[in-house]
């Protein structure tokens, strides 16, 4: 995830702009007051955002005008620009594909990009807070690093080694499976709202989290991956070093994707019922004994 | 839910949605299906009146079932089973439907809120999910999944008993007929919709290119799949409706109507 920090780069801030910010808020009160469509379709928003940093903070108010199809992003960058130089906010493609600027609007776990203002009433008070399972930096930016920590944690794509660079084959039904998760942007939307690290600080050293779990499955689905071949049983380390028993499948990794990649019905529980041919089914485990013998 | 180092908001949520009523529904709708069901299995009585059995207690394994011509009446327990014959049964379709993908998200919520909404704290101090006992029973859903396919094979036997008349003459059909065929069309579709069936059939295999008939069967169970939770209610409600039609019946409250 690449991104950059914006903390404000314009001087207009209540301390040096404040007139001008005021004025051209009385203006679009006049012209259509809040809630009113207005015939500019602009109208004054209440935003509540959470200042602060690790050492402590609360959700301050705004009222910061809103132009018709703009999304929560511009609405933060208009803080910015007018009321709050200082406020820091993650965030860089503007298109929900670089993953930065997840937030928490609303209390639901959400892209501030790909948030659209108009499935806001105009009287609603619109609350931003940082995630909450990660360690606040400053304002809406987390430190995300426990996920870097995580992805190293998951043993790599191991190559075949009959084939060299440029040899893999594939068809395309073998890796349709995979392809759904490699649209993954890394937003960690999914690790934030996932209740195990989420309610439970004391369980991220031993959960990988959906994001991860995920990456595991799709290995594990890979036509081409010889982890098996190398004595790496990624169906056992899911459940014995990545927490996979740990996941109760509440879906709520699913209904924040901004992807809308199926992760619990289409990673988690086949990697369970994965992880259940492995370690809790006999008859497969006697199967297997049966064709190895055969061999 | 707090750590030192993350944002201090000190509410247990900020959603300002209904996120209750998701859970709230569910719980109320799986507390109606427990009592009723309860006092169904419990009761021992009522189920059977030529030629529909109840599902509850099909099929009947002990020596004090009702007689039903024709019907499955399989006394494999005997004569020292005391009690309703329902419990001999229904431990099985219960234990699938305990141990269902979709039913542990419905409970996990609405009954334990763990969580009860996506984003709202969970009221537990500790948390260890399906690590441990008694939750790590949980894997043993797939076998409840072959138990299921076989009381659903029995079931289907009696739907096709159920187009006798109550002289138990072929060829009839009641408004009953059309209950049980519902009940029996909703059920195969919930159990072959099963995340462990759709695994079975063909999710298991890493290459799929070289299996195209179970490929095109997990292409089919997976589009059953996607509408798992809705084939868990409609079934979940068939199948009392079903028990509840024949209970009407042996209790004389309703005449079933014939068709021909």
């Amino acid at each position: 995830m690449s991104s950059q920090m914006a903390n404000g780069q314009r001087t207009d801030g209540p301390a040096a702009g404040g007139d001008t910010a005021d004025a051209r808020r009385t203006a679009v009160q006049q012209a259509d007051g809040p809630g009113s469509a207005g015939t500019s379709g602009a109208y004054l928003a209440h935003f509540r955002v959470w200042r602060g940093d690790a050492d402590g903070g609360g959700l301050e108010d705004f009222r910061v005008e809103v132009h018709e199809g703009e999304v929560v992003l511009d609405i933060i960058h208009r803080l910015q620009a007018t009321q709050a130089s200082d406020l820091a906010v993650r965030w860089n493609c503007k298109a929900g594909k670089c993953g930065s600027c997840s937030a928490e609007i609303n209390g639901r776990p959400r892209l501030l990009c790909m948030t659209r203002m108009s499935v806001f009433g105009r009287t609603e008070t619109i609350t931003v807070t940082p995630m909450r399972a990660f360690p606040v930096i400053r304002d809406l930016v987390t430190d995300v690093s426990f996920n870097y920590t995580k992805a190293r944690e998951i043993p790599s794509f191991v190559p075949p080694a009959e084939l060299g660079p440029g040899e893999y084959r594939m068809q395309q039904e073998d890796v349709n499976r995979s392809q759904e998760f490699r649209k993954c942007i890394e937003c960690f939307l999914c690790q934030n709202t996932c209740h195990v690290v989420r309610d439970h600080e004391e369980n991220k050293p031993v959960f990988a989290g959906p994001r991860f779990l995920m990456r595991i499955a799709e290995l594990d689905m890979h036509p081409l991956d010889a982890a098996p071949d190398n004595g790496l049983d990624r169906r056992r380390t899911a459940q014995d070093d990545h927490g996979l028993g740990y996941c109760n499948i509440t879906k709520c990794c699913t209904e924040v994707c901004p992807e809308n990649i199926k992760i619990t019905d289409n990673a988690l529980i086949p990697l369970k019922e994965r992880a259940v041919d492995r370690k809790y089914d006999p008859l497969v485990w006697l199967g297997n004994k049966i064709r190895r013998r055969g061999e | 839910m707090h750590a030192a180092s993350r944002a201090a908001i000190p509410a247990r949520h900020l959603r300002t949605d209904r996120w209750w009523l998701a859970p709230a529904c569910t719980a109320a709708g799986l507390l109606a299906f427990v009592v009723y069901s309860t006092w169904r299995a419990f009761a021992n009585a009522d189920y059977y009146h030529a030629p529909y059995v109840s599902p509850f207690y099909s099929p009947c394994l002990a020596e004090n079932c009702h007689t039903m011509r024709g019907g499955p009446n399989w006394e494999i327990f005997g004569s020292w089973w005391g009690l309703s014959p329902a419990l001999l049964i229904l431990i099985f379709p219960l234990g699938f439907r305990l141990t269902c993908y979709y039913y542990r998200k419905a409970y996990y919520r609405g009954f334990w809120a763990s969580p009860p909404a996506c984003a709202v704290a969970e009221p537990h101090k500790k948390y260890t999910g399906e690590t441990r006992f008694p939750l790590i029973l949980q894997n043993i859903h797939r076998y409840f999944f072959y138990f299921a396919v076989l009381v659903a094979l029995v079931l289907t036997y009696d739907t096709a008993l159920a187009f006798r008349d109550e002289h138990y003459a072929w060829g009839h059909m009641g408004l009953g007929t059309l209950v049980f065929l519902a009940n029996i069309v909703l059920i195969w579709a919930y159990t072959l919709s099963c995340h462990s069936c759709r695994h079975i059939v063909g999710g298991r295999l890493r290459h799929f290119s070289k299996h195209p008939v179970r490929y095109r069967l997990w292409g089919w169970v997976g589009k059953l799949n996607e509408r798992h939770m809705l084939l868990a209610w409609c079934s979940l409600f068939s199948v009392g409706f079903a028990d509840l039609y024949v209970y009407l019946l042996a209790t004389g409250a309703f005449a079933d109507p014939r068709f021909f």
